[in-house]
């Protein structure tokens, strides 16, 4: 006797604990087998690239905060780069400097956050999240001191950063730089040989190399199939090609790896701040530029290695003071596009560890 | 770095393969004809020396007259990158060729250009809008919207 | 400012599936037939019908449910405690544990989990339950950009919370839209969809403001145990 089965339709979606904010799975299932999944976006459709045709180039930095609120210094970045490209608009060398702190600083504290919310959806309800996000917050706190805000920081402007950093942010940084390898220790003692963990992640949602690289895929999502693409290395932007630091790579391309090369990245992370600390130089901090500036016509695509992946900015000009046209190539998105043909075939669970080692972050999905 | 390949290079051993399809060569960006398209991404994609296996990003800007549609393309093995447009006329119906089965990674990019800018991919095969919802009327990125 | 209002019409592009239904679709994108893909269409435009519906009838905001609070703190005396001591005893015990949705919608939602972390510890009020399902949940702390798209979805999950439930509008754009307001896609102030009671202003709000707005919301709550609630349920 044959049973009779039925696939079953299941709407992750758009408010669920673990699809990382406004996000949408249909997903169809046999039992507990998935054989089709869709993704469905556009739930935090704001409207960025429209909005930043009106307003002027330093205007538009604040947008650009809120694309991946998880990382918005990495998004100032990314933006006031493809100005400073455009208008060939000169950098001092102290506030290249603080951008890859700053940078870097950023891609610590997304780690951690990232790593917490990955063990949030193994199933270990927000203690561990408690324990990475305690590191989150000493970042938050250098940040505050530098501008202000903890989250949405708007530090950026073409041709520098906006202020000097105080005077009590280098030994704050100095702690935190003494405090972080243990911490990161921590996390590792606590997950990385976890027989729980191991279980999950090994061998699911696995992505070759070929998939990858043709997917556009970028950031750990790349590496942890074992490409070695750092834009940091191999289009080294700002000053990148001035420090030391190695690029870690995984092998099976499942969600494991992805965790391990965040975790080393962490560690390279704290090296490259160890170097920016020690060779930071004294000076200004931020070309003089009139308030109203203009870029020259023309086009630049500038882009950085954001914790997510490959963030470009494509700015078109037409002379004016504002862009005439503004597109966010943003890393969440396009890796969103392999997360069918990551969890077909697994099970319901996996698919949303596999989400949860995409690292999506809503508002840069969809801008 | 990544080498900004200059359009130029490229451009004479495009005309050997397809003389009609490149319009124009300026700086690093290869302005081909649409209905060339598919075949001059291939043609970039397994040619020795080319190698672009990487779409990095896909994107349409509006002129007015026509639509831009820009792809830029990477290398990952040979590390060198370069603009390939092309240009879609028409304000009620603007059409250009998809390149989903040259390079995976332009599917969600086209469909998400197809809904802010209305430029319809002819072959794509799951064309629909992906950021805002079915029944939105127009297109928010066209410079003639007011919203 | 609606399309209506100006008397523009928009060209739009008409949606393209190559293929028919039986044949397989292009290279092994989406989906694994064609009529999986013709369906998830058809559900795309029962989604965007709810949206219309909503843009096209939300224009003004929804009257806040009750009374503004003025003083910080609002005094209950004895004399008051003995008119009414059920009721003073109920919405105490209420106070005590307001259990929040986790809902995240934008920004403010890390803010809001930042106050959940030890360093703000919302637990101090009975309230580090984050409950994902809105039928155990008391409050809703609408934290983040609300979406047109989204707003069909934001009155789905207020609905379904239970009686008596409160709404925290957390961070500029729930209140009013934020940077985004002159968007194309943004609703223009929760409060078009869903009642709110308190809201918190900032971009993001710092967890100690949303703190203090969840204070200024246990005082409303103080305040209202004696006063009769204006139903919070609309339309």
């Amino acid at each position: 006797m044959t049973l009779r089965t039925d696939p079953v339709t299941i709407n992750f979606g758009p408010h669920h604990p673990s699809t990382h904010g406004v996000f949408q799975m249909r997903i169809t299932a046999d039992g507990e087998v998935i054989t089709n999944l869709e993704p469905v976006m556009g739930y935090l459709h704001r409207g960025c690239e429209k909005l930043s045709e009106g307003r002027t180039y330093t205007q538009v930095v604040p947008l650009t905060d809120r694309l991946d609120y998880l990382s918005p210094m990495s998004n100032n970045v990314a933006c006031v780069q493809a100005a400073e490209r455009l208008g060939d608009i000169p950098v001092p060398e102290r506030a290249e400097y603080i951008r890859v702190i700053m940078a870097e600083l950023q891609r610590l504290a997304n780690h951690c956050a990232m790593t917490g919310f990955l063990l949030n959806d193994l199933g270990t309800f927000f203690t561990p999240f408690h324990y990475t996000m305690r590191e989150r917050e000493k970042i938050l706190d250098l940040f505050e001191m530098t501008c202000g805000t903890r989250v949405t920081v708007s530090y950026m402007r073409p041709g520098g950063v906006l202020q000097d950093l105080p005077e009590e942010f280098m030994p704050r940084l100095r702690a935190l730089l003494d405090e972080m390898p243990h911490r990161i220790d921590d996390y590792e003692t606590l997950i990385t040989q976890n027989e729980i963990v191991l279980v999950r992640t090994k061998g699911v949602g696995v992505m070759s190399k070929e998939l990858a690289i043709a997917a556009g895929c970028s950031g750990p999502m790349l590496r942890g199939s074992g490409v070695k693409w750092d834009i940091r290395k191999n289009d080294a932007y700002s000053i990148y090609d001035r420090f030391q630091f190695d690029i870690p790579v995984g092998t099976n391309g499942d969600v494991y790896d992805r965790y391990l090369v965040r975790i080393r990245e962490m560690r390279q992370s704290v090296r490259i701040l160890e170097q920016a600390y020690r060779d930071i130089p004294q000076g200004e901090v931020r070309t003089r530029l009139p308030l109203f500036f203009r870029l020259p016509s023309g086009e630049a695509y500038g882009r950085i290695e954001a914790p997510k992946g490959e963030l470009g900015f494509y700015l078109v000009s037409d002379g004016g003071i504002a862009p005439y046209r503004m597109h966010v190539r943003s890393p969440s998105f396009i890796n969103l596009g392999v997360l069918r043909d990551l969890t077909v075939g697994y099970t319901v669970a996996d698919a949303v560890i596999t989400l949860g080692s995409v690292d999506i972050v809503l508002g840069e999905v969809d801008r | 770095m990544t080498l900004l390949l200059n359009a130029d290079e490229v451009a004479p051993r495009l005309r050997d393969r397809y003389p009609d399809a490149v319009l124009e060569a300026k700086g690093s960006s290869l302005l081909v004809r649409r209905e060339r398209l598919v075949e001059v991404a291939r043609f970039l994609r397994d040619t020795d020396g080319l190698d672009f296996d990487y779409p990095a990003m896909v994107t349409a800007v509006d002129r007015w007259d026509y639509f831009d549609v820009v792809y830029y393309l990477n290398s990952l093995t040979r590390n060198h990158s370069l603009y390939l447009k092309t240009r879609a006329y028409g304000r009620e119906l603007p059409v250009v060729p998809s390149l989903v089965g040259v390079w995976r990674g332009c599917d969600f990019q086209e469909r998400e250009v197809y809904d802010l800018m209305g430029i319809r991919f002819e072959g794509h095969p799951n064309l629909k809008r992906i950021l805002l919802w079915e029944g939105f009327e127009g297109h928010p990125l066209r410079k003639d919207f007011i919203g | 400012m609606g399309l209506d209002t100006i008397g523009v019409t928009y060209p739009t592009v008409p949606v393209q599936i190559s293929g028919q239904a039986g044949q397989q679709p292009g290279p092994g994108l989406a989906f694994a037939s064609m009529e999986q893909l013709l369906a998830a269409l058809e559900l795309d435009k029962y989604e965007g019908q709810l949206v219309e519906e909503l843009r096209l009838t939300r224009r003004d905001p929804i009257p806040d449910p009750s009374l503004w609070v003025i003083e910080e703190q609002v005094p209950v005396g004895f004399a008051e405690y003995a008119k009414n001591p059920v009721g003073n005893l109920v919405t105490w015990a209420r106070r005590s544990s307001v259990w929040p949705l986790a809902f995240g919608l934008a920004c403010c939602v890390f803010e809001m989990f930042s106050a959940a972390l030890s360093r703000w510890d919302i637990s101090r009020f009975g309230m580090e339950v984050f409950r994902a399902s809105p039928r155990q949940a008391d409050l809703m702390i609408v934290s983040g950009t609300v979406t047109w798209k989204m707003a069909p979805v934001v009155k789905q999950v207020y609905d379904q919370m239970c009686e008596p439930k409160w709404v925290i509008s957390m961070g500029s754009c729930a209140n009013s839209g934020g940077p985004w307001a002159s968007g194309y896609s943004t609703v223009p102030g929760v409060n078009r969809i869903i009642p709110v009671d308190v809201y918190v202003p900032g971009c993001p709000p710092r967890p100690d403001a949303l703190l203090y707005g969840i204070l200024m919301l246990h005082a409303k709550m103080k305040k209202e145990a004696n006063r009769k609630r204006l139903p919070s349920v609309h339309v």
